[in-house]
C-alpha cells in the first residue's frame, strides 16, 4: 500500500473514522458517553492503547508470525498482546501518574475488549501497511475514535433537557445521532482513498 | 506435521509467556510502594508493605473491618473514614456511599489500595473484634429449614460481645466451593455466657455457608469466625420497646431478652414475630416463657398462611397492622427489626407513620 503515512493519519481521523465508517467500538461509545469528562478520559485511553498496539502487533506479525507461518493465530496473538499491554499500561499509570489512573479508573480495563483495536491491528494486516503507516493509522483512528465519543457525549449532553419519545431513550436515540454523524462524515469521503 | 504442531505450539507459548513475565516482572518493581504506615484514630500505628487493600492491610494485623461480600466493592459494609492517604472517590465506591458519607470522608476499605502513608478513624469497638477459633458443641433442628448451633470457643477462650451483635462465620471450602467466604449470623445466645455462642442458621438454597451449615458440619468440627460486629443492641433508655423479627431474625432478639432477663427490666416491651405456617415457628415455648419473667412482656406470634389442617389460634396476616394495638405510645418507642431488607422496610414505613421517631427505629437486615 503505497500511502504517505501523514495523509494516511488523517484519513484514519476524518475520511474512513473507525467507529464511523466502519462502526467498531460501539459498546463502549454507547455506554461511556454520557458525560463529556469520562468520555475523553476513555477516548485518551483507546488513542494510546491503539497507537501502541498498532505498532507492537504489526512487529509480532511480521517478524514472528509470518517467519514461522503461524499467521493462522493472528486473532488469538492479537488478543493477547493487547490484553497484555492494557494490563501493563494499567500498572505504569498507576504507579506514575495516579492522578491519570483515577481518571480512567476503570475504562482501562475495558479496552482490552474494544473492537476498534482488534480491527485496526487486523485492517494493518489485511490492507499491508508498513511500521510507519500502522503507527498513524493507529494514532489516526485513536484520535478518530475519540473525536467521535466527544461528539456524541457532547450532544447526549445537550439531549438531557430535550423531550425524547420514550422508546428511543438511551441507546435509541445514541445510535440515531450516531447514524446522522455518520452520514455527515461521507462528506469527506473520497478524498483520500485508504484501502 | 507434528513437528510443526509442536513448533507452532511451542511459538505461540513463548510469546504469551514472554507477555506474561514481562507483566509479573512489571508488578514486582511497579507494585512496590515501600514500607506505608497507617495511623489508627491517632492511637495505633501499623507500618506493612504497601500495595494490598486497605481491608486487607488491616485484617492482617488483627484488625477487622466488618466486609460480607469478601472485598468485592458489592456489599458495602467496610466502610471507614479515611483522613489522608485514601487518594480520590473511584467510580467502583460512589454506589455505595451516600452523600453525606462522601463529604465525611467514608470511603469502602475493600477498594482503597494503601499507597502511601494512610490515617484512617475507626469506631473503637473495631478494636474489640477478633478472629475466634471454637468447636461445634451441638446443632438442633428448629424448624425444617432452620438450625441453632452452639460454638464453644477455643481460642480465645472467651468473647466480650452486647446482646444483639453478630459475628462472621467463615466456611472453608468443601465439596464443589473452591473459595473461603464469609457471611454474617447473629448471635442468639447471652452474652453473659461468654464461653459458648449460638447461632441461628436459615437454610437458603444454593446458599455457600448455609449450605455447609445444613449439609456438611457436624458436631465437633472446627470452626471460625470474626466479631462481634454491628451496633444492632439495647439502647440504655425506659423507652418502651417493640420488637419484630422474622424467620432466622430471632437470633440477635433472643439474645438480648436473655441478656435483659438476667439484669432485669422493667421496661414494656411487646414481641412480634411473622412467619408463614406453624411449620415456621420454632422456640415458641421458650419466647413465651418470658412473659413470666418480665413485669410487662407479651410475645405475639403472626402467621400469614397458615394452612387449614393447623388449626391456627393465633394471629393472622402480617405483622403490620397489629402495631397500632402494641404501640401505645408512639413517640416514647424504641423499635428493634430483624429481617429481610422488604419486610425491615415495610415494617419501618408503618412504624414511621404511626408516630415513632425514625432515629429510634433500630434494625438488623439480612440480604
Amino acid at each position: 500500500m503505497d500511502i504517505n503515512a501523514f495523509i494516511l493519519f488523517w484519513a484514519a481521523i476524518f475520511t474512513s473514522n473507525i467507529l464511523l465508517t466502519n462502526f467498531l467500538g460501539m459498546c463502549s461509545y454507547l455506554s461511556i458517553s454520557r458525560e463529556v469528562e469520562s468520555s475523553f478520559g476513555l477516548g485518551m485511553a483507546v488513542f494510546f492503547v491503539l497507537t501502541v498496539t498498532a505498532g507492537l502487533n504489526w512487529v509480532i506479525y511480521y517478524h514472528i508470525l509470518v517467519p514461522f507461518d503461524l499467521i493462522y493465530l493472528q486473532f488469538i496473538v492479537f488478543i493477547i498482546v493487547i490484553a497484555a499491554f492494557v494490563q501493563l499500561l494499567e500498572m505504569l499509570i498507576e504507579r506514575f501518574t495516579p492522578a491519570l489512573y483515577y481518571t480512567l479508573g476503570i475504562f482501562l480495563p475495558l479496552i482490552t475488549v474494544n473492537c476498534a483495536i482488534f480491527g485496526v491491528s487486523l485492517f494493518l494486516v489485511i490492507r499491508k501497511y508498513s511500521f510507519i503507516q500502522s503507527v498513524a493509522y493507529g494514532a489516526g483512528s485513536g484520535i478518530g475514535w475519540l473525536l467521535a465519543i466527544l461528539m456524541l457525549a457532547g450532544i447526549r449532553n445537550r439531549l438531557k433537557e430535550k423531550m425524547i419519545p420514550q422508546g428511543l431513550q438511551g441507546a435509541g436515540i445514541s445510535l440515531i445521532v450516531t447514524g446522522i454523524m455518520a452520514l455527515a462524515f461521507i462528506g469527506f469521503s473520497g478524498i483520500v482513498i485508504v484501502q | 506435521m507434528f513437528v510443526s504442531i509442536i513448533q507452532d505450539i511451542g511459538i505461540t507459548s513463548l510469546v504469551s509467556g514472554g507477555l506474561a513475565l514481562i507483566l509479573v516482572i512489571a508488578q514486582r518493581y511497579l507494585n512496590d510502594y515501600g514500607d506505608c504506615k497507617i495511623d489508627i484514630n491517632g492511637k495505633r500505628l501499623i507500618t506493612l508493605k504497601g500495595g494490598s487493600s486497605l481491608l486487607n492491610a488491616l485484617s492482617e494485623n488483627q484488625i477487622f473491618i466488618p466486609s460480607a461480600c469478601g472485598g468485592k466493592g458489592s456489599c458495602g459494609t467496610c466502610k471507614c473514614q479515611v483522613l489522608e492517604g485514601g487518594g480520590p472517590l473511584l467510580p467502583t465506591e460512589k454506589p455505595l456511599l451516600t452523600t453525606k458519607e462522601m463529604t465525611g470522608n467514608v470511603r469502602l476499605a475493600c477498594q482503597i489500595k494503601v499507597k502511601s502513608d494512610v490515617r484512617i478513624h475507626i469506631p473503637e469497638s473495631i478494636f474489640n473484634i477478633r478472629r475466634f477459633q471454637g468447636v461445634v458443641s451441638k446443632i438442633e433442628d428448629y424448624t425444617y429449614d432452620i438450625k441453632g448451633v452452639i460454638i464453644t470457643l477455643t481460642e480465645p477462650e472467651t468473647i466480650d460481645f452486647k446482646a444483639g451483635q453478630y459475628v462472621q462465620l467463615e466456611t472453608p471450602i468443601y465439596a464443589k466451593v473452591r473459595q473461603k467466604v464469609g457471611r454474617a449470623y447473629s448471635i442468639s445466645s447471652d452474652p453473659g455466657n461468654d464461653r459458648q455462642i449460638q447461632l441461628i442458621i436459615r437454610y437458603v438454597p444454593e446458599g455457600i455457608c448455609t449450605t455447609w451449615v445444613h449439609q456438611y458440619l457436624n458436631e465437633g468440627d472446627q470452626i471460625s469466625f470474626t466479631g462481634p460486629y454491628g451496633d444492632f443492641f439495647i439502647r440504655d433508655t425506659s423507652a418502651d420497646m417493640i420488637f419484630v423479627a422474622g424467620g432466622s431474625g430471632k437470633a440477635p432478639i433472643k439474645s438480648i431478652l436473655e441478656y435483659l432477663s438476667r439484669v432485669g427490666t422493667t421496661r414494656r416491651m411487646r414481641y412480634l414475630f411473622g412467619a408463614r405456617t406453624c411449620k415456621d415457628l420454632y422456640l415458641t415455648g421458650e419466647m413465651h416463657a418470658f412473659e413470666q419473667v418480665f413485669d410487662d412482656f407479651e410475645y405475639i406470634p403472626v402467621l400469614s398462611k397458615p394452612c387449614p389442617e393447623e388449626n391456627w389460634q393465633g394471629r393472622i396476616g402480617y405483622v403490620m397492622p397489629v402495631f397500632p394495638e402494641l404501640i401505645t405510645d408512639p413517640a416514647n418507642t424504641e423499635a428493634y427489626l430483624c429481617g429481610s431488607p422488604a419486610m425491615i422496610e415495610s415494617v419501618k414505613k408503618a412504624l414511621i407513620e404511626l408516630g415513632v421517631p425514625k432515629d429510634r427505629i433500630y434494625y438488623d437486615s439480612f440480604g
